[in-house]
Parts: structure tokens; sequence; C-alpha cells
């Protein structure tokens, strides 16, 4: 590294805070707009989906680990497992999947 | 029937029981990372500890490794944090109008993808002792994860790393499915966002658009969308 860690650090997490501290300081009164409410509803849902999306098929040894993984937790969370049960379970498979021989 | 404060921070322990679990293996590949760049266990720890992020917390250290200033670094994590900026506004339509704003602080300042999973997941105005619960735990799990990543992360077999890593993966999986099964529109936004997701990550021309930025332009541009096509009905509480 080229600097101090520490003025790193500072700087890193001052952008973050202000990014999540932000809005919620000062945008506290209710949206009314509908457009901007309907925008606020989707976004947590987007952004999760793309963030999963095809990245767990790249953090596992093999992308049909991840593929199992994904297909394993979306039936269990669809059958209402809870979000414990849902992440044990993704973890599970990918270890099971990875011990057939010729994956991972 | 209203929770008594004491149950709700009970109930954000609870759920945020599995969060510190999967930042625990998730940190581990963190703290790798960390001590590529040069960070000492005590310094990895600590980064976690103020920055919270996963995908912002390797950023962080990508640009420490590539040598970056403290301004490009800086732009580096905001790119790849922005999303937070529109969590924390779909947040301030989950908090009550008359929460203080030092309890806003305090809740967004731990703000993660899997606390936000679950504050949006709680019925109603999500109340600030149950995120403070999941906070207490969940913190600790990612700064403790990463300072032992720093330190043993190398004597995790590479099955074991794997499998960990896709527990974060299984917390949003969870935060989304049960609304696809309610809301019909949200099934069908899930399932372009990951066709557009598959496109934007793997396409050439893309190739330029860092993962930050990719997960930016496809929210804005497909929950904007589906807000103009399909407004939300709403029932007033």
């Amino acid at each position: 590294m080229s600097g101090n860690i520490y003025i790193y650090l500072f700087f890193m997490a001052l952008v973050t805070f202000a990014l999540r501290v932000g809005p919620l300081v000062f945008a506290k009164k209710e949206i009314t707009n509908p457009l901007i409410r309907s925008f606020l509803y989707y976004v947590p849902y987007v952004t999760l989906t793309v963030m999963t999306f095809p990245a767990i098929l790249r953090c596992t040894q093999s992308p049909i680990s991840g593929a199992a993984a994904l297909v394993a937790g979306s039936l269990i969370a669809w059958k209402g497992g809870s979000l414990f049960v849902v992440a044990v379970s993704v973890c599970a498979v990918v270890f099971l999947v990875e011990l057939i021989p010729g994956i991972g | 029937m209203k929770k008594t404060t004491m149950e709700n921070f009970t109930r954000g322990i609870r759920d945020g029981i599995p969060i510190m679990m999967g930042y625990l293996a998730v940190s581990f590949t963190l703290g790798i990372a960390a001590k590529n760049a040069g960070l000492t266990a005590f310094q990895a720890g600590l980064s976690s500890f103020l920055l919270n992020a996963s995908a912002g917390g390797y950023a962080a250290f990508s640009a420490i490794s590539a040598g970056a200033g403290y301004i490009e670094a800086a732009i580096m994590v905001l790119v790849a944090n922005a999303r937070y900026l529109l969590m924390s506004f779909a947040m301030t339509q989950k908090v009550a109008p008359d929460v203080p704003v030092w309890k806003r602080i305090l809740m967004g300042y731990d703000l993660t993808d899997e606390v936000f999973g679950i504050s949006i997941s709680h019925p109603g105005y999500v109340p600030p002792a149950y995120v403070f619960g999941a906070m207490t735990v969940a913190l600790p799990g990612w700064s403790v994860g990463t300072f032992l990543g720093v330190i043993i992360g190398n004597l995790l077999t590479a099955e074991l790393l794997s499998a960990l890593s896709v527990g974060l993966y299984g917390m949003f999986i969870a935060v989304v499915t049960p609304m696809t099964k309610q809301n019909r529109t949200v099934l069908y936004v899930v399932l372009i966002s990951m066709v557009l997701s598959m496109i934007f990550n793997t396409v050439p021309c893309f190739s330029f658009m860092s993962e930050g930025i990719i997960t930016i332009v496809l929210t804005v541009g497909i929950s904007l969308a589906a807000a103009i096509l399909r407004p939300i009905k709403e029932v007033r509480e």
C-alpha cells in the first residue's frame, strides 16, 4: 500500500457512513409521491437479486454447486424456511454437491 | 398488540444470528484479501468494524493493493457502496417518522445488505430496537471474522470456504423469495433482474462496468421501470 492505512480507512469509512446515514437523517418525512414510493418498494428486491445472481455461481468451486444452492435455497424459502434454515441449507448443498467427483 | 422494546431487541438478536454466522464465514475471505493488501489482523478487524461492508470491503482492499491514492480509494468504495444510498432511502419509509436522529444515525451506521434485508422483511415500521438487536450480534461477526481471516484463513480448506461463502447469498434469497410468492409483479421483476444481471456481468461490451456500477444501474433502471409500469397499490395502515 502506498500510504497510511488509517487515513485510507478514515476516508473510506466516511464515504460509506455518509451514504448510509444521509437519507435516514435528512429525509425523515414520509415520502408521499406514488412514483417514488413504488420505486423504493422495488429497490430492495432488485438490488439483492442483482447482487446474488450470477455471483452465487462464481463464488463456489463450481457453478454447478452454486446453481444447486440457488435452486435449493429458493425452494426452501418458497416453502417458508426461515433465514437461518435457508442460510445453513445453501451451505450444506454446496458442500454436498462438491463432494460429487467431477465437480469442484 | 405492540411489542415491548425488549421483545423487539430479542427478536432482532434472533434474526441477527444467521447474519452473524454468514458474516463470520464470508469475512474470513475478506481477511485474506486484507492480509494480501498488507493489513495486520488488528487493522483488518478495525476496517470491518468501520465499514461493515462486504463488496465495499473488497473494493477497499483491492484499491489499497493496487496502490490507489486516498481519494481514488474513497471513490472506489463510494461506487461499490452506492447502493446503500438507495437502501437508506428505502429505509426512510420503514422507519417511523418520530424516531429521533441519534437512533437513525446508529441504525444507518450498520445498514448492511443483510440488516437491510431483515428490516425490509419486518412488517410495518421496523422498531429501532429490532435493528439494534441484529447489529449487536452481526457487527462482531464481521470484525471478528475478518480478524480471524487474516490469522487463520489459509487454514480453511477450499471446500469449506466454498460452502461457507454462499451463506450470505442464502440470506438474500430468504429475503427476496417470500415476496415473489406474495406479489406476482415482484416475481417478474426478480426474474428480469436475474436475466439482466447475467447479461451485464457476462457480455463483453459491459465489461468496463464494475460490479458496483452494474448494481446501481440495474437497481435504478429496473425499479424505475417497475414503478412506472406497475405502481404499488397501497393499503394505508
